[in-house]
């Protein structure tokens, strides 16, 4: 099948899945509120099966599952040349499929927390899928204004997610924070495209990139737009020092939430941040370069220097993802299409070991808020074997220890890097990984060496099945990415090809 | 006349990202976040003598985005006054800033 975009029911096409994501959003929050399923508040605890939680929470995945088969559909879907407003290219079907699994192993890592905590399940699974939807809005946009709407889609979606828990104080704070940082940076971005589509005349990615490499473009006023652009997106894939938002936020908000934002608002913002400065701006990478150089370079010190001292392991978590945000944000300084599917893949293995680690971090907090210190995993290790192993390889893999996924991911980044010449990025990347070793390593040091401090101290930790099935597909996709990497590279170096022009094979610019 | 009306949109969203960055009242903030939005509406349609009707379009996108944004904020602001009877910033110390 072809698609050309002048005839409007191709839109439809192009944008089957995401219309399923929002129509299952719909039935979701509709089922939610009506029949037995408006009284979820009033439900026994205790009951095992998660009563009408589960019902919803299901139906939602298969939403999820429909969704992922209109994006496998999308391979066989060609479309007429590069420049209409929604892309077809490979890119946008693999930043999808990220997103589908991250939408997935939520779900099913939240039911028996939003179970215990009494939250409206319907609400919670349908903002879910909408976020969702507006991350991959933001995937397949090739025009500003629709890249805008699917920020908005899904920023707006994870506000209100992030201040769900109304009896909790600090799901409150942290939504306010979230919100407000999160709209202040929705009005840089904006500025960005006004004075983009005032220098370059449209706001359509593929023209951008012709005006500007024509040097038709207004020089002057398409650097400030960069600026403001880069400000833009480095809020939300957290980058220091527009980050301060993010530990906060990740401690306050719901266990469940904090594991799909870590994962699916970075990816998506990760994806955009790299169709806008790789194609549009492909031929001002000597303007946007050196700003990134030392994004990049800020972002992995000092995140993981602080880091080191964190007591609280979801604070502690938040500073890991900064940090991961500058491994990647390394990536799109190299713009180079060995380092763009070293992205692709990092970001695959990131939102597995990240959601892994959050779904232990709810199952140690009793499905709730209440054991989040690195002191509580003293000796979890021997009461919790299962847990305890899948624990150490997520946070191996996160350190990036050989043999998992993590570890391979980092070296393709440094390979990309590599191709672009940039050495001291590269020793940053090494020396503050060793330095990440440290607190990755606190907790599995704590979990298997030391006794419990009290008798019974991990009794009340429970894993029911969804999460159980959640934790496999983690695990054994981390350690198949790290042991075999092979098809998943293959897969990410073939989903950039055509992706457009890549800017870094300039090199030696080091600032 | 556009360069005008660019520099008078320059100069509103710099009033709005000071006034997010100095005051400390949660409403006042957001409306000085409002005041960036309405800046860059003034942008886009400056810009739209220029390049066509484009950027008048996308101002409506703009404002519905806002009001949606509106919608959750004031939802999350007064979430926020339940549990403090403030909406105060410097009083939420829970979570450090």
């Amino acid at each position: 099948m072809e698609l050309d975009f002048s005839r409007q029911l191709h839109f439809f096409w192009a944008l089957l899945p995401e219309i399923i994501l929002c129509t299952f959003g719909m039935v979701v929050l509709v089922a939610g509120v009506s029949g037995k399923y408006k009284d979820a508040d009033k439900a026994p605890s205790g009951d095992p099966s998660f009563g009408t939680t589960a019902d919803l929470g299901w139906l939602s995945l298969i939403g999820v599952l429909i969704a992922a088969g209109a994006n496998g559909w999308l391979y066989g879907v060609k479309e007429v040349g590069q420049d209409s407003m929604i892309a077809l290219d490979h890119f946008r079907l693999f930043a999808n499929w990220i997103f589908l699994l991250a939408a997935a192993l939520t779900i099913l890592i939240s039911f028996a927390y939003v179970y215990r905590q009494r939250l409206q399940a319907g609400e919670f699974f349908a903002l879910i899928l909408f976020a969702t939807a507006g991350a991959m809005f933001m995937a397949g946009a090739r025009d500003l204004i629709v890249i805008f709407l699917g920020l908005e889609v899904m920023s707006i979606a994870v506000y209100a997610l992030t201040a769900f828990n109304r009896r909790d104080r600090k799901s409150a704070e942290a939504g306010l924070k979230y919100f407000l940082l999160g709209a202040f940076a929705t009005g840089f971005f904006l500025y960005g495209i006004a004075l983009t589509y005032g220098a370059t005349g449209s706001t359509n990615v593929a023209v951008i990139a012709t005006s500007v490499s024509s040097g038709a473009a207004t020089a002057g006023l398409l650097t400030i737009a960069i600026a403001l652009l880069v400000i833009g997106f480095s809020f939300k894939v957290s980058a220091v020092p527009f980050h301060m938002w993010t530990p906060d936020v990740y401690e306050g908000a719901p266990a469940p939430v904090t594991a799909f934002m870590s994962a699916t608002v970075k990816a998506a913002a990760f994806i955009a941040f790299a169709r806008v400065f790789l194609v549009a701006f492909n031929d001002s990478y000597t303007t946007w370069f050196p700003i990134l150089w030392w994004l990049a370079a800020i972002t992995m010190v000092s995140a993981n220097l602080i880091a080191l001292v964190q007591t609280n392991v979801k604070r502690m978590l938040a500073y890991s993802s900064i940090a991961h945000g500058g491994y990647l944000l390394l990536a799109l300084t190299a713009a180079n299409p060995t380092a763009t599917a070293g992205m692709l893949f990092y970001l695959l293995v990131y939102t597995l070991m990240n959601i892994g680690a959050f779904a232990i971090v709810i199952s140690v907090a009793h499905q709730a808020e209440e054991r989040q210190y690195i002191d509580d995993y003293t000796g979890f290790g021997w009461t919790n074997p299962a847990l305890g192993v899948f624990l150490t390889i997520f946070l191996l893999s996160l350190a990036g220890f050989p043999g998992t996924g993590g570890f391979m991911g980092k070296i393709y980044l440094l390979q990309g890097a590599a191709e672009s010449e940039l050495w001291w990025l590269m020793v940053i990347l090494v020396l503050t990984t060793v330095a990440s070793y440290w607190y990755y390593l606190r907790v599995a040091w704590l979990m298997w060496m030391k006794n419990p401090t009290s008798d019974g101290q991990h009794d009340l930790v429970i894993t029911p099945f969804p999460m159980r099935l959640a934790l496999v597909v983690c695990v054994g996709l981390i350690v198949y990415t790290g042991i075999f990497p092979g098809a998943a590279l293959e897969f990410a170096r073939a989903s950039v090809q055509g992706l457009g022009a890549f800017g870094g094979g300039i090199v030696g610019l080091a600032p | 006349m556009i360069t005008e009306a660019l520099v008078l949109s320059a100069f509103l969203f710099v009033i709005g990202t000071l006034g997010v960055l100095v005051r400390r009242n949660a409403i006042i903030m957001f409306l000085c976040i409002e005041l960036q939005l309405n800046a860059v509406n003034l942008s886009f349609v400056a810009f739209s003598r220029l390049h066509g009707m484009d950027g008048q379009i996308f101002v409506f996108f703009v404002m519905t985005v806002a009001a949606a944004e509106a919608a959750v904020g004031l939802a999350i602001i007064i979430s926020i006054f339940r549990h403090y009877k403030t909406v105060d910033v410097g009083n939420f110390k829970l979570l450090r800033w």
